[in-house]
């Protein structure tokens, strides 16, 4: 087998993160989708890596890891105080731009 | 002696200014001090008239260049003045019955207070007039002609108080303006065909132009003579302008302004000359106008208004031997002295009647004032014998050389001119002898009015009958001095050029034929109106006299085809606005708006259609650098 | 770990194997993490493909990597997300319903154009060997790492901590509320209900007058008629009330079938019925 697998299996995360985010209005699992794609990238990454012989996209691959980290953060703090205004996750409730 | 021109000119404007920007302490003298500056211009006038008497006939004309308006390469407007025979007469004509008009006036506005801006409007007039007549080319002669409609405007409206002034004065203004059209086209023509507007250049010229230019810008020319002389059919305004003050009626609307129309054509004569297709217009605006004016005249129960109707018609009478070409110039600016000094005399009686009779206008409310007001009554009689063309008098040399001219045109135009001609020197003597018996003959018919008070018909003051007396001693004499050995025909030819007509009949006919129709003029105003007591209030009438009184429908006409006209083309105007040009602009706007909702719907602030575009972006992106890679 | 292994050509047939297998499992994963109603099951679904992910780590030679996905990830941040899911809502089901005309398929459109675009460009790399770790994992996989991040990525690797710290400040920034006032008493409260002359006696409390004390339960008004005021804020914002009103009915109604097959009976008598509740009182 070639790891070029691992590069299709990662598109075909990727996509269906995309699509994920694209048709659901959950703003949980919106984000969900979100971090499935950055996981899929992850896993390019790595790929990447090992195809090139050295650790450099490892090393890309972890601060996507934090930069994930401190987006799911974020975003999950903004979906509690959207919650709390709006009494609801849905993406689509927020499509005013004042309450 | 040229610089003395400019002083001629300068003198009204002087009073004008310091009349009317001086203010209330001027109220006291103001009236003095514009008597004594148009006195004064009216003396420089005699003076320059003895140096031109003193020269020989070719050398009478003098210039004086002041400045340049308009140093513009291809462009040059100069303030130039020119004082020729022409400019002379009129000078002297206006500044010397100027003048007594504002002795006149001394009088006749003692009681107004506002008589220091009404001596600052009259002397804003001679100057603009001065102006007008001096000029030495069209564009500054369109100066003095704008500043004379601007003055009758003021003058018409200057009891702006009773809405009937200023709507007279406004009407005026107006139908003026018609007429400045036609004149400011005619300088543009002038321009354009003969590269310049100076009296010397273009009509020593003329003979370069195509006659068919030539005829438009004639034609334009008339209808600015139209519309400052009051001819068919811009005469609308006159009778209305008898709103002003009577001394303006005299000065304005009988002796000066309203001939300034005649003034144009005869000076430019040459272009005239060279355009007989307009020539022939021009006759028939002046027999249908002399005609027009003689019947509303007769039907006229106000004073003023049958005069005014007499002065539309005399100026007829001057366009009408204006049209006539070299036989009819000397003529028309013969008669148009003459008439300068009778019609003013008999304005100022009016005026004077008037001032006796507690303004009244009505001349079925007069009657036997000839007891109560001797004075008047001589005056304006020897004026009315000028006018009806009483032999001897001024009107029987000017009239009757206009009906012989008229008939020396030849052929059927000649008698059928002639013939109008002789038809209106009837017509004048009946609706003249009518005014004449209704104000000073039969028994007296005044009435208290409804404050009951009762006129006491007076003798007005010393300031106002020296003028009138003035005046008559000119209905009497002018003709005869100007007349007898063709004095003044001698003194006009050089400007206006002089050629004998080929008539058919002889003058001695003429003049018989026309003491012919007079005799039967007076004959029939004596049997309606001195045989019998004149009824107080007006009968009925028959059509005509229905209409006359209305004008002749002038008003109704224009009112129908003017006012209405004006108003089906504004409402299909504005009916092409709204259905066109807003359908075009909503269009444009509704289309914009459609295509705008379909954008908005992309902009549906839902972030999930915003997330499409940016993935379905990012897909292109992707598919664009494949396929650049595999190029 | 010999050096020469710059090139190869293949993988091991326990990778391939294993990649088939934990492959296959990890797109189930992700199909059903977006078509899941429920964020509880999605989030369930994710972890299990983010785990699968690690193994895959793990194989690639990403060893660090792949023990941080599972503690990171699978431990910290979903179980963060499993924790925001509790506080909005655990058991209410999303409708999947489409609400945006158009929006489902331009999405599948664009997902599936999308995929095709990238998998056609994987393709087109032509990719036909690879390198592998064996050099750069030499002295350790770990120490590695450490060697590049704090030499040549020092800089990302401290403006990336910046970033977190950020991030946890804006987080507690967004979710605290600041108390401008002195919280009421409940004297103060009690009060403020009497002046207000609404619900001046304390709040129903849910369930307790009909045949449930759960507290998704609406407590009934002495008409009969639920009353939503008796079930707390946060459960009725959640729209996770449970209707019971005709759970009592439908019960006598299988008790009474129950009844009729036992003892085979057509139809109870009203005048029976009548009689047996005067004797069992």
């Amino acid at each position: 087998m070639n790891p070029v697998n691992y590069l299709y299996l990662s598109a075909l995360l990727f996509t269906i993160g995309a699509t994920g985010v694209l048709i659901r209005r959950n703003a949980i699992v919106v984000f969900m989708c979100v971090e499935l794609m950055l996981n899929a990238c992850n896993l390019a990454f790595v790929t990447f890596s090992r195809m090139h012989g050295n650790l450099d996209g490892q090393v890309i691959a972890f601060f996507t890891m934090v930069v994930a980290a401190a987006e799911v953060v974020v975003g999950l703090a903004i979906i509690v105080s959207l919650f709390r205004s709006r009494h609801s996750a849905s993406v689509d409730d927020a499509s005013l731009m004042k309450l | 002696m040229e610089n003395l021109i400019a002083l001629l000119v300068a003198a009204p404007l002087l009073g004008a200014v310091v009349l009317l920007c001086g203010g209330r302490r001027l109220d006291a003298v103001g009236h003095w001090i514009g008597t004594l500056l148009s006195s004064a211009s009216f003396v420089i006038g005699v003076v320059l008239f003895t140096d031109l008497l003193g020269k020989n006939a070719e050398h009478r004309t003098l210039m004086q260049h002041l400045w340049t308006w308009v140093p513009v390469e291809g462009f040059q407007a100069d303030v130039t003045f020119r004082l020729d025979q022409l400019s002379m007469t009129f000078v002297l004509l206006i500044t010397g019955v100027g003048s007594l008009i504002h002795l006149y006036s001394v009088g006749y506005m003692e009681h107004d207070e506002r008589r220091r801006r009404f001596f600052g409007y009259l002397n804003l007039f001679l100057a603009a007039m001065l102006i007008l007549v001096l000029a030495d080319n069209y564009l500054l002669l369109y100066v003095g002609w704008e500043g004379v409609g601007l003055a009758s405007y003021l003058l018409i409206g200057f009891w702006q108080h009773k809405p009937s002034a200023a709507t007279a004065a406004k009407k005026a203004f107006l139908v003026n303006r018609v007429g400045d059209m036609g004149l400011s086209i005619a300088i543009m023509l002038m321009f354009t065909t003969f590269g310049t507007f100076a009296f010397g250049p273009v009509l020593s010229h003329v003979g370069d132009a195509s006659e068919g230019k030539l005829t438009g810008i004639a034609l334009m020319l008339l209808l600015a003579a139209c519309g400052k002389s009051a001819q068919v059919p811009l005469q609308s305004w006159l009778g209305d302008a008898m709103e002003g003050p009577t001394p303006v009626s005299a000065l304005i609307h009988a002796a000066t302004m309203v001939t300034a129309g005649v003034y144009l054509i005869v000076r430019s004569g040459a272009i005239f000359n060279a355009a007989p297709d307009a020539q022939l217009v021009v006759t028939v605006v002046g027999a249908v106008t002399l005609l027009f004016g003689a019947i509303v005249g007769c039907a006229k129960d106000d004073i003023k208004k049958a005069l005014a109707g007499s002065t539309m018609s005399q100026i007829g009478y001057m366009v009408l031997a204006a049209g006539l070409g070299p036989i009819g110039y000397v003529f028309a600016i013969m008669h148009l002295v003459t008439h300068g000094f009778f019609k003013a005399g008999l304005f100022l009686g009016a005026g004077s009647v008037m001032h006796g009779m507690n303004d009244e206008v009505d001349m079925r409310k007069y009657g036997g004032l000839r007891k109560y007001m001797p004075v008047t009554f001589i005056t304006f009689g020897l004026g009315y014998l000028a006018i009806i063309g009483f032999p001897g008098l001024s009107g029987f040399f000017s009239k009757d050389k206009i009906i012989e001219a008229a008939f020396a045109k030849g052929g059927t135009e000649g008698w059928i001119l002639g013939g109008a001609a002789l038809l209106g020197a009837a017509i004048t003597a009946f609706y003249m002898t009518r005014v004449m018996l209704m104000t000073f003959f039969g028994e007296k018919r005044w009435q208290p009015d409804e404050n009951g008070h009762e006129p006491h018909p007076h003798e007005s003051p010393r300031t106002m009958t020296i003028p009138m007396i003035v005046l008559a001693f000119g209905s009497v004499f002018a003709g005869g001095i100007f007349g007898i050995g063709d004095r003044f025909l001698h003194w006009l030819e050089p400007v206006t050029g002089h050629e004998e007509g080929n008539s058919p009949v002889s003058a001695l006919t003429v003049t018989l034929a026309t003491m012919v129709v007079l005799v039967i003029g007076v004959a029939i105003a004596w049997a309606q109106y001195g045989r019998r007591p004149v009824p107080a209030v007006a009968p009925r009438g028959s059509l005509l006299t229905r209409a006359a009184r209305r004008d002749l429908l002038q008003d109704d006409f224009n009112h129908v085809v003017l006012v209405r006209g004006g108003e089906h083309l504004t409402r299909s105007l504005v009916y092409v606005d709204h259905t066109l040009v807003d359908g075009v602009v909503n269009g444009t706007a509704a289309s914009m708006g459609g295509l705008s909702g379909r954008l908005r719907k992309l902009q549906n602030g839902y972030a999930r259609s915003y997330a499409v575009s940016m993935f379905g972006g990012a897909a292109i992106l992707v598919a664009a650098t494949l396929l650049m890679r595999a190029v | 770990m010999s050096p020469q292994l710059a090139a190869a050509y293949s993988t091991s047939t326990g990778e391939a194997f294993q990649f088939w297998v934990l492959g296959t499992v990890a797109v189930i994963g992700a199909l059903s993490t977006i078509l899941m109603k429920r964020a509880v099951h999605s989030a369930l679904s994710l972890a299990g493909t983010m785990i699968i992910l690690a193994v895959f780590y793990l194989a690639n030679g990403a060893y660090f990597l792949g023990v941080v996905q599972i503690v990171v990830y699978t431990g910290a941040i979903m179980m963060l997300f499993l924790f925001v899911v509790m506080l909005v809502g655990v058991t209410a089901a999303d409708s999947l319903t489409e609400t945006i005309k158009g929006q489902r398929w331009l999405a599948l459109l664009c997902g599936l154009g999308f995929g095709i675009l990238l998998v056609a460009g994987i393709g087109n790399a032509s990719l036909s060997q690879f390198d592998g770790l064996s050099t750069a994992n030499a002295n350790g996989n770990v120490q590695g790492l450490a060697a590049l991040i704090f030499t040549k990525y020092v800089f990302a690797f401290e403006i990336t901590g910046a970033l977190l710290i950020t991030a946890a400040v804006g987080a507690m920034v967004l979710t605290h509320r600041e108390r401008t006032e002195r919280p009421k008493t409940q004297r103060e409260l009690s009060e403020q209900r009497v002046r207000e002359g609404k619900h001046v006696p304390p709040l129903p409390a849910p369930g307790v007058y009909a045949r449930h004390n759960a507290v998704d339960v609406q407590g009934l008004l002495p008409d009969g008629t639920p009353s939503e005021l008796t079930v707390s804020k946060t459960l009725r914002d959640r729209g996770q009330i449970r209707d019971v009103s005709s759970e009592a009915l439908n019960d006598l109604r299988a008790l009474e079938q129950r009844a009729e097959e036992r003892l085979e009976r057509t139809a109870i008598e009203p005048a029976n019925l009548k009689r047996t509740e005067e004797a069992s009182k």
